[in-house]
């Protein structure tokens, strides 16, 4: 790791747009991440071609997990740029083989996953519920339904506030194009998933529907644990950053989804001002701080539009898994009153993925933030943690 | 790319992880959760372990893994 | 608001969990005062081990007697206690370890513990996973493994006392006829003066691996190395739990403060462990962390009076756990007055009087 200017990790639009600004200055840029190839969720095997070109100037290291805070002891600038996972919240139904969350079945599906003649349902939240379906659309899926939970006036009012976004207005307006003849439901959520041994049947609020692929996301929650362990300050679950995306960490910046939920353009503009900044050409990241700042208003306008609706706390039964790894039960945690109690008595939390699943979920449902991270920053070989 | 799957044979294409080409071939169930329950991937981006294999003797991740010629894959 | 209690126990892991039912059992009027969670302490960051110690007579005593009413306990624990009855496999590396396997042995067999000698060939049968190459060891099969959090609240739930989730900042302040120090490694803030210190400790547990490691097993040169009064030390201590995990320690530091995680410690305490177990390496982590054992100067706990109405139950280092059934049984003997089933003058507080 010595040798390199800077060091980012996570190779999605953010992280990239990180590195490629801080390699056309002609520092030189190692990208970590821990998936195969670089791109991220959004752009998995799909990196536009004005980044691409300049991704071959940094040295992409790819199935790299990042675990505990050693790469500090390099004393080289550091971008954080570990985005975002989907939040699930739990109903009767959901572990079921074929339910997915939506960011998930698009990132099976750009990994390979071939949907012809499959019959979808997507329901959830957010503008990513579009690009899935019309992804799945291209790919010979047919899409029997989206259902949105927000309510038809909130989704009314983003859409007026969009001509403010022109780039945003005509990926709509080609995302609508696509998606002519899909049933669209506002105010609609999926309340139970049926099936034998994979999900054939899903109820929605009103009506219900059969299905081969059931695809439900919340939104997003920032994957926050190596910066936990890095030691940066976080603030109502983003890590905490100045005008040019330094942490209070020494050293250590950040952008994109881990300061905040709100679309490429905004990781974008975030990764370009962070990768500019730690390698010292502020002047340059301060030319891009009005772009930000427009994409920090649509942002806001995002969350705003597509609040969780409180009946989504509600729908699970006692008996409906709450922790997927440990197979806790609601049932199980409702005596309790902090994620750390509920962990301590029923292992909720406790088994492979840490509680990166249900510890957001728990959030929604309980109001229990947990905050403890421990190395490593996911499941790593004993041997691994050997090193020193 | 041929690829080996609880003893069957698979041709899959180049640049798919293994928990696609395990869907393409039909599996819906990838693991069996503690209390036995069918589980296959959820998050797709290896957060979540529902979609843990075996791959040439190792446990993996199958969304994060890249298919590649030969691979032995087992559900148990 | 009813009259202050006989006893209130500040302090809700499990050595006051214990007190607080063996108090209530024996008629007392008890109330428990837990700032955080129950078990959160101690109870939650160590190992969960039941063990009988030969350190010194009392020792030996306090964990035998504490090991017969765990053994009494076991049926009535719910299954998240996760009890696993694996015994303790304590591993010879060579001669001199394995002359302290026959001393042990003795030890034990003169007080009727039950102990089985295991030669070079039958270690490595019951714990393939072993480097091969071992002298022997010594099998306590009575020795068991719990989830500590569960059962702390387990026996509050069985005392049916009141819990005040409140911070005690002095015990003058805690309405009660006794009021009972039973706060681990923090117990000297509020009684100034007793010889109770934080000893951090890491550990490091996997994913599921059922087999890998059959007992709990410590390595003989445990007592050369970790045990050593001062100093920072590890020592190969692996345990089987029941969902299958393999829990890895283990680690003794003084005078650390903070809670982080010590990658030169944790290195060498995994690479202590991969020296018995290599195919320990091949294992999945899946989180790492630190705790705080209230250390005694001669490691013995603090059980009874101290000054006026303030009494301890404190001080139990890394047996907590394994002593704080009995420690609860002789807290209400000597409250109440009864014969305590085992001398209690070895960990009377008023041996460490100036």
């Amino acid at each position: 790791m010595t040798g390199f200017d800077l060091i980012v990790v996570g190779a999605g639009p953010a992280g990239i747009a990180a590195a490629c600004r801080a390699a056309e200055t002609g520092a030189k840029v190692l990208v970590l991440d821990n998936n195969p190839s670089a791109g991220g969720q959004i752009w998995r095997n799909d990196v536009p071609p004005k980044w691409a070109a300049w991704l071959s100037h940094v040295e992409f290291r790819g199935g790299c997990a990042v675990i505990d805070d050693s790469l500090l002891a390099h004393g080289v600038p550091i971008v954080l740029a570990t985005g975002a996972r989907e939040l699930y919240l739990p109903f009767p139904g959901w572990t079921l083989p074929g339910v997915t969350g939506a960011g998930g079945l698009q990132a099976l599906v750009k990994s390979g996953f071939d949907v012809r003649g499959k019959r979808a349902v997507l329901a959830g939240t957010g503008p990513l519920l579009l690009a899935v379906a019309s992804l799945l659309r291209k790919r010979g899926a047919s899409v029997t339904c989206i259902a949105e939970q927000a309510p038809r006036p909130a989704l009314l009012r983003f859409a007026a506030a969009m001509w403010q976004y022109p780039s945003k207005l005509a990926q709509g307006i080609e995302l609508g194009a696509s998606l002519l003849g899909v049933p669209f439901f506002p105010g609609t959520w999926v309340q139970e998933a049926f099936g034998r041994k994979r999900v054939e049947r899903v109820r929605l609020n009103g009506f219900e529907q059969d299905c081969d692929l059931l695809a439900v996301g919340y939104g997003l929650v920032p994957n926050t644990e190596l910066a936990q362990l890095l030691g940066c300050t976080l603030q109502d679950g983003f890590v905490t950053v100045d005008s040019m995306q330094k942490t209070w960490r020494e050293g250590v910046w950040a952008a994109g989804e881990l300061t905040g939920i709100g679309g490429v353009e905004r990781s974008l503009v975030e990764g370009e001002i962070a990768g500019l900044a730690a390698i010292g050409e502020l002047s340059e990241a301060r030319k891009l701080f009005s772009r930000r700042a427009a994409w920090h208003r649509f942002a806001a306008r995002l969350g705003t539009a597509f609040e969780l609706r409180p009946e989504l706390r509600a729908l699970s039964r006692p008996d409906t898994i709450v922790c997927r790894c440990e197979d806790i039960r609601y049932e199980d945690l409702t005596r309790w009153a902090s994620a750390r109690e509920a962990k301590l008595q029923t292992r909720c939390g406790m088994g492979l993925c840490q509680g990166r699943i249900c510890g957001a979920a728990n959030q929604v449902l309980f109001g229990w933030q947990d905050t403890s991270v421990r190395p490593p920053a996911s499941a790593a070989r004993v041997s691994d943690l050997m090193e020193s | 790319m041929t690829i080996y799957l609880d003893g069957r044979t698979l041709t899959v294409e180049r640049g798919a992880t293994v928990a696609a080409a395990m869907l393409n071939a039909g599996v819906s169930v990838f693991r069996e959760s503690v209390s036995g329950e069918p589980r296959a991937p959820l998050c797709g981006m290896g957060v979540c372990y529902e979609c843990m294999v075996t791959i040439d003797g190792e446990r993996e991740l199958s969304c994060q893994t890249l298919c590649q010629e030969g691979m032995r894959i087992s559900t148990r | 608001m009813s009259a202050a209690p006989d006893v209130a126990i500040v302090g809700g892991g499990i050595v006051g969990a214990a007190c607080a039912l063996e108090c209530s059992r024996a008629g007392l009027s008890v109330e428990v005062y837990e700032q955080s969670i129950v078990g959160g302490g101690a109870t939650a960051s160590g190992m969960g081990h039941v063990v009988v110690m030969d350190d010194s007579e009392a020792q030996f005593a306090l964990t035998h007697y504490s090991s017969s009413l765990w053994r009494e306990l076991a049926a009535d624990l719910p299954a998240a206690a996760e009890y696993l009855p694996c015994g303790t496999l304590w591993v010879a590396a060579d001669d001199e370890e394995m002359a302290e396997v026959h001393r042990k042995q003795a030890f034990y067999q003169a007080r009727g513990v039950n102990v089985e000698v295991l030669d070079a060939r039958q270690v490595a049968k019951a714990e393939p996973h072993l480097r091969p190459g071992f002298a022997g060891g010594l099998l306590v099969p009575g020795d068991c493994v719990v989830y500590p959090p569960v059962v702390a609240q387990w026996l509050l739930d069985q005392a049916g006392v009141t819990i005040h989730h409140q911070q005690v900042r002095a015990l003058a302040d805690v309405p009660a006829g006794i009021v009972v120090n039973a706060m681990g490694a923090k117990s000297a803030r509020l009684s100034p003066g007793i010889p109770v210190a934080p000893r951090k400790g890491h550990l490091v547990i996997t994913d599921r691996h059922p087999g890998f490691v059959r007992h709990q097993l410590i390595e003989l040169g445990y007592l050369k190395s970790a045990h050593s009064a001062s100093g920072d030390s590890v020592a190969f201590n692996v345990q089987p739990r029941k969902t299958g995990q393999v829990l890895i320690g283990s680690s003794r530091q003084y005078g650390a403060e903070h809670k982080e995680i010590d990658r030169e410690i944790l290195t060498r305490m995994l690479r202590r462990a991969a020296e018995y177990m290599p195919g320990i390496g091949a294992l999945t982590a899946i989180r790492t962390w630190t705790g705080f054992r209230a250390s005694t100067p001669d490691k013995l706990p603090l059980i009874g009076p101290w000054h006026g109405r303030e009494w301890l139950a404190t001080g139990h280092e890394g047996l907590g756990i394994s002593t704080s059934l009995g420690t609860g049984r002789l807290l209400a003997d000597l409250i109440t007055g009864r014969t305590p089933p085992i001398p209690a003058e070895p960990y009377l507080p008023a041996r460490c009087r100036p």
